[in-house]
């Protein structure tokens, strides 16, 4: 969910501004040297694959993943969603300038409460990886449309209702988001282990 | 595609300093993001226009552009008036339109138009890898350019990726729809797409190291000065300043 420009508040925008700025510092911190090709290659990714369509029913949606972002990436989520924005923002003008923090706030803030809840159940057995997984998709995807719906309250209250029916229609996203990164996460499992949180190698 | 079609061009704009231009871009969009009386508004919608033809934009792209925010802003058009409480100003059949929801709707399609315009003017006339070094020079950390420049490298890269296994799976008939099938493939097609990704950081962080990467941007783009900068900074600063003026001033 983007916020666009021209909608919310400036006290809503600066407190976005500054715990996204928070948020990047914590993510810039922890992020060590070796870690800048993959983190700046997954925001990459994370841009291209918002490009990747699903039907519902007569409409469409488009992928989000951010519960994935978070459980791979930790507190570097931040500054990989912020880029990934910033580029959407240039590119498409989905979303913007003035509304970067807030909507970075709103991705990524979801995304690292995710991994922090999410990521010890990974390599759980079957069951419990797949509950985890679906948790990580879809809980973003709630605290995502919770935020958003916050700061358009807090920009004004005449917004409720419409904050509200932009909240109800993330319902199906969730579900959807929810399967999708259960599958994503049992691929990834198979595929590529040493990318998700907590793998130890049989080697070491 | 992923495309620039507002980034290469000769107009005067495009010869401005990428520096000036985004810190202008950033101050401008913020005062209109904050201003709420209506004449700011429309003056700033001017501005921004003036500006759009400064920038002599590709005029198919850009419509395509606006278009596609004012259908998200129509949603509010629809809501607000319906929800917005306060004074109702007239009733459509049995349903109460509320004067509160048609101004904020109203400054809602003002401002964003207004700040749209002026962004794709001003920031999206230069390429992103121009901005990235700008916003090096403006002294923005080191590992967020690195992070924006390969972004910016990879997205071209990692969309024709993407293209390619929705070929493939296309190819082996595969066709979207309402049902689980449909998930499951485009979950494994996102996996891959993270998989190739992170195989192909790994590539990259190897060719860095044999650059000798430390983790600090070296830039070799040097922004030449010009006065055609300042005139155009001082201008839009005192722009900004009557913006603001008529917004908080007692005038």
């Amino acid at each position: 969910m983007h916020i666009s420009e021209g909608i919310l508040s400036g006290p809503v925008l600066i407190s976005g501004m500054a715990i996204a700025a928070a948020g990047t510092a914590i993510g810039l911190k922890k992020l060590r040297n070796e870690d800048i090709a993959k983190t700046g290659m997954l925001a990459a990714s994370f841009f291209v694959a918002s490009l990747i369509h699903i039907p519902i029913g007569p409409a469409g949606v488009h992928l989000i993943l951010s519960g994935i972002v978070g459980l791979l990436l930790g507190w570097a989520a931040f500054p990989a969603i912020l880029v990934a924005l910033t580029l959407q923002a240039t590119f498409f003008q989905h979303g913007g300038i003035t509304t970067l923090g807030v909507n970075t706030v709103i991705m990524a803030l979801p995304a690292v409460v995710c991994h922090y809840l999410f990521a010890p159940l990974i390599w759980k057995n079957k069951t419990i990886s797949a509950i985890g997984a679906f948790g990580a998709g879809s809980i973003a995807i709630v605290l995502n449309a919770v935020i958003a719906g916050l700061a358009l309250i807090y920009t004004d209250e005449g917004l409720f209702k419409a904050a509200a029916l932009i909240m109800g229609a993330h319902l199906p996203v969730m579900i959807i988001e929810g399967i999708i990164s259960i599958f994503c996460v049992a691929f990834l499992k198979k595929v590529q282990p040493a990318l998700l949180p907590g793998f130890k190698s049989i080697n070491n | 595609m992923i495309n620039e079609p507002f980034a290469a061009g000769t107009s005067i704009i495009h010869k401005l300093g990428p520096r000036y231009r985004i810190v202008i871009a950033v101050l401008y969009a913020f005062i209109v993001a904050v201003s709420y009386q209506f004449p700011v508004l429309i003056l700033s919608l001017c501005i921004s226009a003036i500006m759009a033809v400064c920038a002599q934009l590709n005029f198919r792209a850009l419509v395509q552009r606006l278009l596609l925010v004012n259908v998200f802003i129509l949603f509010f058009w629809i809501v607000l008036p319906l929800t917005g409480g306060g004074d109702i100003q007239f009733y459509v059949g049995p349903l109460p339109v509320y004067k509160n929801g048609i101004l904020m709707s109203a400054r809602i399609t003002l401002k964003s138009n207004a700040i749209l315009l002026s962004l794709i003017s001003l920031i999206a006339t230069m390429p992103f890898s121009v901005a990235g070094q700008a916003l090096h020079a403006l002294k923005v950390s080191d590992k967020i350019v690195h992070l924006l420049l390969i972004s910016y490298r990879y997205i071209f890269v990692l969309e024709q990726e993407y293209r390619r296994l929705i070929t493939a799976a296309r190819i082996r008939g595969f066709k979207a729809g309402n049902n689980i099938h449909t998930l499951k493939t485009v979950a494994y097609l996102a996996g891959m797409l993270l998989v190739r990704a992170v195989r192909r950081a790994e590539r990259v962080h190897q060719a860095m190291l044999c650059r000798g990467f430390k983790g600090k941007y070296y830039c070799l783009a040097s922004f030449k000065p010009s006065y055609g900068n300042w005139i155009f900074t001082t201008f839009m600063a005192i722009i900004i300043i009557c913006l603001a003026v008529m917004e908080w001033g007692n005038i």
